[in-house]
């Protein structure tokens, strides 16, 4: 049969959680046939790059400074996660932090204190390029002042391996959004791309209504899907819910990462927003374990695909009990 | 219609028609208000009731920092400034409990700045 190339599905992200966030493997689909070169070639003239097979980790909610009840370990899983992506087979060529890096302070010095911590970790991935976006946490009291004092801007954009990346800041205007200044500057940036070029936004509040009244939402986040909504190729990446989320939404799937603090519940089970509560027999549990795999069966080898391609299944990791469990299995991504 | 206007009986029930408008005018009541406060990280109080089809008055402030009250359902969103009272005047159309959250961070207790607004029929 004669495959179909559908132009939407030329790329897939296939997210690994490894209980400290997510794996995410690019991957071109057009890789088998005359047809799918074709189009790859096409298309990395149109965006002036080809997608080249890579892989890339986000992380999120490292809340370094916190030390309570519900994590009483602070930056405990925090360093194991920049052991388990130091030892992961397939090195990722880039780190994304979705935010709330710090817990915040009262105290500026001791606010810094905690951004010095968290680069002091941070330092021992061992990957070529860290990029950063700013939770509330980190830049909410002071508009972002401290945060752009250590780690640049809240919002700017790269390119790599015919991605384009864009961070967007929706904390840092005190509110939960991103304002009509860098929605201006986000209808710039993609202008130059095709609507086929592959864009992944990294932000740390969702940008559609999770769950307005526990403040999982951004209040312009439809004007920014807006702008994104002629592209085919979206993912958006975030923290802040401290719980791993998957939404398709259009043309864009959302995708949270868990937390590497103590983890929320799910909204939707009718608990109250409070933490879950710490379990000394298995520190990190709800930081742990949720594996998604894109259709690995059907990649690289069919170009008959369809938008279901993108789409990722999710399977919970037997008996989920996070880190630890996932060192003894030995399991490799 | 000239004829009716010009005579004193139709002039007299005329000027009974704005003086009872004027007079319902006078007679409809102010919004009740609800006076509720903020500060880091609390409402108080935690919970207000209100009645479905009421119209109130909200009147908020805040005792240290700027805060933010927001509920979707309710279609409220607005910012509460140190030394000023905002009001905010509803009618609500549906019953619930509403949850009502500061969306201006506040500090590290923030995520937990809630209060309920209950709507009965």
């Amino acid at each position: 049969m004669k495959p179909s190339f559908n132009r939407r599905s030329f790329m897939k992200v296939a997210g690994a959680s490894i209980g400290v966030g997510a794996l995410y493997r690019i991957v071109p689909t057009w890789g088998a046939g005359k047809e799918g070169q074709e189009m790859g070639r096409l298309l990395g003239k149109a965006n002036g790059e080809s997608v080249s097979p890579f892989s890339f980790v986000q992380l999120s909610d490292t809340h370094v400074g916190f030390n309570g009840p519900p994590d009483p370990l602070g930056t405990k899983a925090f360093e194991l996660a920049v052991e388990k992506v130091n030892q992961l087979p397939e090195k990722p060529e880039l780190v994304l932090f979705t935010g709330d890096l710090t817990h915040d302070s009262e105290n500026p010095e001791e606010h810094a204190n905690r951004m010095r911590l968290f680069q002091k970790i941070s330092s021992r991935l061992n990957v070529a390029k860290i990029k950063h976006v700013p939770g509330e946490h980190d830049a909410g009291l002071d508009g972002g002042k401290l945060y752009r004092e250590f780690f640049g801007d809240t919002s700017y954009s790269f390119d790599h391996r015919g991605i384009h990346f864009i961070a967007l800041d929706n904390v840092s205007r005190a509110k939960p959004e991103v304002g009509e200044e860098q929605r201006i500057w986000l209808k710039k940036d993609v202008a130059r791309f095709s609507k086929t070029s592959p864009i992944v936004v990294f932000t740390h509040r969702p940008l559609f209504d999770l769950k307005p009244e526990w403040e999982w939402f951004t209040s312009d986040g439809d004007e920014v899907m807006n702008v994104l909504a002629p592209f085919e190729n979206v993912t958006v990446l975030y923290g802040h819910i401290h719980r791993q989320n998957t939404q398709r939404l259009g043309n864009a799937a959302h995708y949270a990462a868990r937390s590497l603090i103590f983890a929320f519940p799910d909204p939707e089970s009718g608990s109250e927003k409070k933490p879950i509560p710490y379990d000394k027999d298995q520190p990190f549990k709800n930081l742990g374990i949720r594996q998604i795999t894109g259709k690995q069966d059907q990649v690289p080898s069919s170009v008959s695909l369809s938008i279901n391609d993108v789409e990722l299944s999710v399977r919970e990791f037997a008996g989920t009990a996070g880190i630890q469990q996932f060192s003894k299995k030995g399991v490799s991504l | 219609m000239k004829s009716y206007l010009k005579s004193p009986l139709s002039l007299l029930v005329a000027a009974g028609m704005i003086l009872s408008g004027t007079v319902r005018t006078w007679a409809t009541e102010a919004p009740r208000e609800v006076v509720i406060t903020a500060k880091r990280f609390e409402f108080s109080p935690k919970q207000i009731t209100l009645k479905k089809g009421e119209t109130v008055t909200l009147k908020l402030t805040s005792e240290d920092v700027t805060h933010g009250f927001f509920v979707r359902p309710l279609k409220i969103d607005t910012e509460i400034v140190p030394g000023k009272t905002t009001e905010v005047t509803i009618t609500p159309q549906a019953t619930g409990k509403f949850t009502t959250i500061c969306d201006h961070f506040c500090g590290v207790g923030h995520g937990n700045m809630m209060m309920t607004i209950v709507v009965e029929e």
